[in-house]
């Protein structure tokens, strides 16, 4: 017979021991929050207000009516003006803008002359989805823009756009999602390997009394640490160069340079997350407790740092969040010198942003790890 | 005698648990010192700090000559410390845990030693095996061996015997007395009163404070405790009503017997004198080093609340 008070008796037991931690308490109650703020609110694969350098040469009234139909999209929103082609380059290379618009000298002239003059739309389509609505509603501009403009003889009754909108997709030409998720992927998988594996790997210790012995030998702390999670930094290197070899055998995602500036934010990475999971492990008390500490840090960035949605896509606030997170800086410098062929020069804040979670997180690892010693 | 551990007025607090209160103690090279008490009485925390694993907030002393303070790491290096829990890894095999031990100390000659051990072990045979397929006896000796490896000349083991069988518990025993024979010191902590006999020495913890020093005999002769043995149809029933006497500190069943104690002759006498009849015969006994422990708990529990 089944008895209801045994099985009272185990939920009850059950209940108690669930309340007695605290951090599952935050993975029934806060991940569910979480989630829905960031997938409801957060994720938007329609994003509007791209910025946009523009590098008008004609300075007419037909230009500047060109500017405000493309402005009156909602998808392009004037952030800087360019003097010339060059710092037109140099603004979509670093990610600054992700649009730029470039009409020539005679526009204008050649609108009246009726000879159907282009302009130019650059877009940075290294992700696709981020430029993907924008370029489609560049179709109507053309017919409509000039509309009030051109009156009487100037009219065209059925002739066409007065003028030609030429698009550009810079670094992705061909629109392949896969050159843009799987540069991505190197930081997703850095990441849960390595916060992971490190945060378990030391928490074991813990958990098993092991660290104890351990430490009774003339082993030092800092000694345990280091060689914890040296063999990890291997760990991290093959991991990337298979994902990046993978990359390019089955993908054939372009390698355009940057090696550099992709070497020494692989390097940051790796130590930030190391340290990241090193800090895990001081805090958890046990290797359930550094799992779910490791989700909590997975799953945002998984989400706001532009790995599966734009990132520009996102309200303010979850770019703030974005921000914060380190695998968004190291997606910006793999993806850019990937893609772009970005160097130091254009790189270098996301490298500076993971040098700076590199120390912060190392030092506060080392802050917990001392006095959890004693 | 040579002194090996020589520590004054050691204290420790966690938070605002004050877990051992001014503990001066010192233990003669090559002996055995038991180290008893109550659970929670600062016999683990102690060790720790002999052994430089934990720093005293205050205190000073030296431990093989070794200041406990500044010289940990030395101190380190010439202590073996056999934790309550099987701390050796699980998933290596014995070899690799005992290869893993020889690096830590950087010992030379690393292979022949680590076979040295497994011959010594009995465990040549099984020493590709995961230590943690290792039965609880097995386990312990494993531990132990791990722990003398790099030759130690103290030895701190923390309840080494706990849930090990009389046999491994018997042999574990005899080893400890062949290596102190070689000139290690040995301090244990146990809860097994065979174990405290097969001591040199006592030292008695309770609330964090050392509150008895010297052997099994002189304890049990300085505790002036007076024990009866009662025998007879139904003695052992009479505890709990025993208990209950003026003077009697503890009676307990042993089998079919009942030991009584207490501090006051007078008044123990007058205790059994009620129950005398039904046929019971009472001898006086001498105190087993059980009761004087019991008795020194009692005295402890008085003082510290």
């Amino acid at each position: 017979m089944i008895s209801g008070t045994r099985i009272l008796a185990i939920m009850v037991k059950e209940l108690l021991q669930l309340s007695r931690d605290r951090l599952t308490y935050a993975m029934i109650l806060v991940m569910p929050v979480m989630q829905l703020m960031l997938f409801g609110y957060a994720i938007n694969t329609d994003p509007r207000h791209l910025p946009t350098v523009v590098l008008d040469e004609d300075q007419s009234t037909l230009s500047r009516s060109v500017l405000a139909a493309l402005a009156n999209t909602g998808y392009f929103d004037f952030t800087a003006e360019a003097a010339s082609q060059a710092a037109v380059d140099a603004a979509i290379a670093n990610g600054a803008v992700q649009f730029a618009v470039v009409i020539p000298h005679d526009f204008s002239r050649r609108v009246v002359k009726g000879d159907e003059p282009q302009i130019l739309v650059e877009a940075d389509a290294s992700d696709p989805t981020a430029v993907g609505s924008a370029l489609g509603s560049l179709g109507g501009v053309a017919e409509t823009a000039l509309r009030h403009d051109l009156l009487g003889p100037l009219a065209r009754n059925g002739d066409g756009a007065p003028f030609e909108i030429v698009v550009h997709r810079r670094y992705n030409p061909e629109n392949i999602t896969a050159f843009n998720i799987v540069p991505g992927l190197l930081g997703i998988v850095l990441s849960m390997t390595l916060v992971m594996m490190t945060a378990l790997a030391v928490t074991r210790e813990h958990e098993r009394g092991t660290m104890e012995s351990l430490l009774a030998t003339p082993v030092r702390p800092i000694e345990v640490m280091i060689g914890k999670l040296a063999p990890y930094v291997g760990i991290g290197v093959v991991q990337t160069v298979l994902i990046l070899g993978l990359a390019r055998l089955l993908f054939g995602v372009p390698f355009e340079g940057g090696w550099l500036a992709l070497a020494i934010g692989v390097a940051l990475f790796i130590t930030g997350s190391l340290a990241l999971g090193f800090l895990f492990s001081t805090l958890a008390r046990s290797q359930l407790q550094a799992m779910q500490m490791s989700i909590f840090y997975i799953l945002p960035s998984i989400l706001l740092s532009g790995f599966m949605f734009p990132f520009r896509g996102m309200p303010d606030w979850a770019q703030v969040l974005g921000t914060v997170i380190p695998v968004t800086h190291f997606l910006r410098v793999v993806r850019g010198s990937l893609l772009k062929g970005a160097d130091l020069a254009q790189t270098w804040p996301s490298l500076a942003a993971l040098g700076v979670f590199v120390v912060v997180v190392t030092a506060l690892a080392m802050a917990r790890y001392r006095t959890t010693l004693d | 005698m040579p002194v090996a551990i020589d520590v004054r007025r050691l204290n420790k607090s966690f938070g605002d648990k004050h877990v051992v209160r001014d503990v001066s103690i010192s233990v003669e090279a090559g002996k055995v010192t038991g180290f008893l008490g109550p659970n929670g009485s600062g016999k683990t925390t102690t060790m720790r700090m002999l052994c430089g694993l934990l720093t005293p907030d205050s205190g000073e002393g030296t431990c093989l000559g070794l200041d406990i303070l500044r010289e940990t790491n030395e101190i380190k290096r010439r202590t073996g410390y056999m934790t309550q829990k099987f701390s050796l890894y699980d998933d290596l095999t014995i070899e690799e845990n005992l290869l893993f031990i020889a690096r830590v100390y950087g010992m030379d000659d690393r292979r022949r030693r680590v076979a040295e051990a497994l011959a010594g072990l009995g465990l040549e045979a099984r020493r590709r095996q995961p230590a943690g397929a290792l039965s609880g006896g097995w386990k312990q000796r494993l531990a132990l061996a791990a722990a003398v490896l790099h030759q130690p000349r103290l030895l701190l083991l923390d309840e080494p015997t706990a849930g090990v069988d009389p046999k491994a518990r018997r042999e574990f025993w005899d080893q400890i007395h062949e290596l102190t024979a070689r000139g290690m010191t040995v301090m244990v902590s146990t809860h097994y009163m065979d174990e405290a006999e097969r001591c040199h020495d006592i030292a008695y913890i309770a609330y964090g404070a050392l509150i008895a020093r010297g052997t099994v005999a002189e304890l049990i002769d300085r505790s002036a405790l007076v024990t009866f043995k009662g025998e007879g149809p139904g003695a052992d029933r009479l505890a709990p009503a025993l208990m209950l006497e003026p003077g009697v500190e503890m009676a307990a069943p042993f089998g079919a017997a009942l030991h009584v104690s207490g501090p006051d002759r007078g008044l123990l006498e007058r205790a059994i004198t009620r129950h005398r009849g039904d046929g019971l015969r009472w001898t006086e006994g001498r105190p087993t080093i059980e009761d004087v422990f019991i008795h020194l708990m009692r005295g402890a529990e008085d003082n510290f609340h």
